[in-house]
């Protein structure tokens, strides 16, 4: 049942077109009253954060060139980063789940349920405090480790997963056309499965860009200078706290807003393509644990024992 | 190992992760709620309530929950003076933290919840929705009594993932001071960094023991309460 064919309802007839049309005029006066509401609560004199005054910094260049920005660029830094170590490590951590060794089999096993079981902010706080005391660390080379490595450690857990499920939901003929031709189990996996595997992956991983950016929010806490944290500072300068929200939300909303687009034209491509890839469920990928759960539900619906 | 008893009796971890369980407790009844009722208004035939649940998901699931958990808490609460506790109370500041972080909680998971119960509609075969309509049943009474208990049976394992994810997601809290593990490790790092391994060990093992069972749970679940079709 999809929304656009619903069966859910009837094509409404005269009475119910009136009908909806009244509902639907209830809630948008249900909306504008809650609206006005918000509004009224920002625009009292004693808060007074909806005045123009408010919203003057962000037409002027200095708040952008010295919060606004090197905000944004942290967070994409952070975001950037992250993302190649973590496809990396996944790759590698992956791989691992998927070794003949069954010792390298079970240590990636426990490694990737323990990470993917740790918040991410514990795991930063955690690479804040190592780096400073263990790896001396200093200055503001600090935060940024303690961003990076407590969204690797997530993230490469998450595309672990990915890769294995992905390498799993390959066809059988796959792999057996490697073997047929003479390859070893090792190769076959490097150069045969993993590459489907990760094209069939791409869409998903773009979706979990997603949610490092999201993530990399959350080293506001170890005084990494990200959007959030730069928005406040410019907020405590201007006495704008709610107006600089607003803005740093649409700016988050933005470029995720864009990443998702871009991962569904991925897997939109991948799906009309002519090759066999089948690319992973997407609409879950945004909530990394979604993802690897379905395709274990899959996995396990299939009856496929490895 | 005696410094490490000393900080574990100095420290209640266990309060801390029954801050944990109570935050996720309602974060999940909250968010269970405005997702159930955002997932029916984007399958309903009105399309203002439509519109509406697509923009509510598209904003909230591309928004940081730090962001939402910072706005409610020094947006709302210290900027605007709304407050979800009474004033005069003692606890007055822990409380209002605790509620407003639980209502931030609450709307972003909305989102996740939402689409895992629309996702679960779709599992649902279109004959029963059209068999609620040949007998006669308008649009609110097919989806509340034939299709959503059908589709909450089909939409258990995401759900479970976003409980999951909600558990781990309290942690973002200690942004706003809520005494929860997070908050507390960090404190107890800040002094005791000898301990750097264990404390990370004892914390992070809470939620490993939080959510393993958890995931475990949902997937059996799921699994009884799968309808082959």
């Amino acid at each position: 049942m999809s929304a656009e064919t619903s069966v859910l309802f009837d094509a409404p007839g005269p009475k119910a077109l009136i009908r909806h049309r009244i509902i639907a005029a209830i809630g948008v006066v249900l909306l504008l009253v809650i609206a006005y509401f918000v509004i009224k609560g920002l625009a009292n004199p004693e808060n007074d954060q909806l005045t123009a005054a408010k919203w003057v910094p962000f037409i002027e260049w200095s708040s952008w060139k010295n919060y606004l920005i090197p905000g944004l660029i942290g967070t994409l830094q952070a975001a950037a980063i992250s993302v190649v170590l973590a496809v990396i490590a996944g790759v590698l951590l992956g791989l691992g789940r998927l070794s003949q060794i069954a010792v390298v089999r079970m240590l990636c096993g426990i490694f990737v349920e323990f990470f993917r079981a740790v918040p991410v902010l514990m795991m930063m706080f955690f690479a804040y405090y190592f780096g400073l005391f263990t790896l001396n660390i200093s200055g503001s080379a600090l935060p940024l480790f303690g961003a990076v490595v407590g969204l690797t450690f997530y993230n490469s857990c998450v595309i672990a997963e990915l890769v294995r499920s992905g390498v799993h939901s390959l066809p059988r003929g796959q792999r057996e056309a490697g073997y047929a031709i003479g390859l070893t189990s090792g190769q076959t996996l490097t150069s045969i499965l993993l590459p489907q595997a990760i094209t069939a992956m791409l869409p998903s991983i773009v979706s979990q860009l997603v949610v490092i950016l999201k993530d990399s929010a959350l080293a506001y806490n170890i005084a990494y200078l990200e959007l959030l944290r730069q928005g406040q500072n410019l907020a405590v300068y201007e006495g704008n706290l709610i107006p600089t929200l607003i803005v740093v939300a649409v700016i988050y909303i933005l470029i995720n807003w864009a990443l998702t687009r871009v991962a569904r034209g991925l897997e939109a491509r991948l799906r009309t393509g002519k090759r066999g890839i089948r690319p992973g469920p997407l609409d879950v990928g945004a909530n990394p644990a979604l993802a690897v759960e379905e395709e274990r539900q899959e996995e396990a619906a299939a009856g496929d024992p490895r | 190992m005696d410094a490490l008893r000393t900080l574990l009796d100095e420290y209640d971890v266990v309060a801390a992760f029954w801050m944990t369980i109570k935050l996720t407790f309602y974060g999940a009844i909250g968010a269970f709620i405005i997702g159930t009722v955002i997932a029916i208004m984007r399958v309903s035939p009105v399309k203002v309530f439509q519109n509406f649940g697509l923009a509510y998901v598209t904003l909230i699931r591309n928004t940081p929950l730090t962001l939402l958990v910072f706005f409610c808490a020094f947006g709302l609460a210290i900027t605007l003076q709304i407050n979800l506790a009474p004033e005069n109370s003692p606890t007055f500041i822990v409380d209002n933290n605790f509620r407003w972080g639980v209502v931030a909680l609450s709307v972003y998971h909305a989102s996740f919840v939402a689409e895992a119960i629309r996702s679960g509609i779709n599992t649902v075969p279109q004959g029963q929705a059209e068999a609620a309509r040949a007998i006669g049943l308008p649009f609110l009474p097919t989806i509340t009594t034939i299709v959503l208990p059908q589709a909450f049976r089909g939409a258990i394992a995401p759900l479970g993932n976003t409980l999951i994810a909600l558990t781990k997601n309290t942690t973002v809290l200690a942004t706003i001071g809520v005494a929860e593990p997070a908050l507390m490790m960090r404190n107890m790092l800040e002094f005791n960094i000898s301990l750097l391994y264990a404390i990370f060990f004892i914390m992070a093992a809470g939620f490993v023991i939080l959510t393993l069972p958890m995931g475990l749970f949902f997937t059996w679940w799921s699994r009884k309460l799968a309808v082959q079709r």
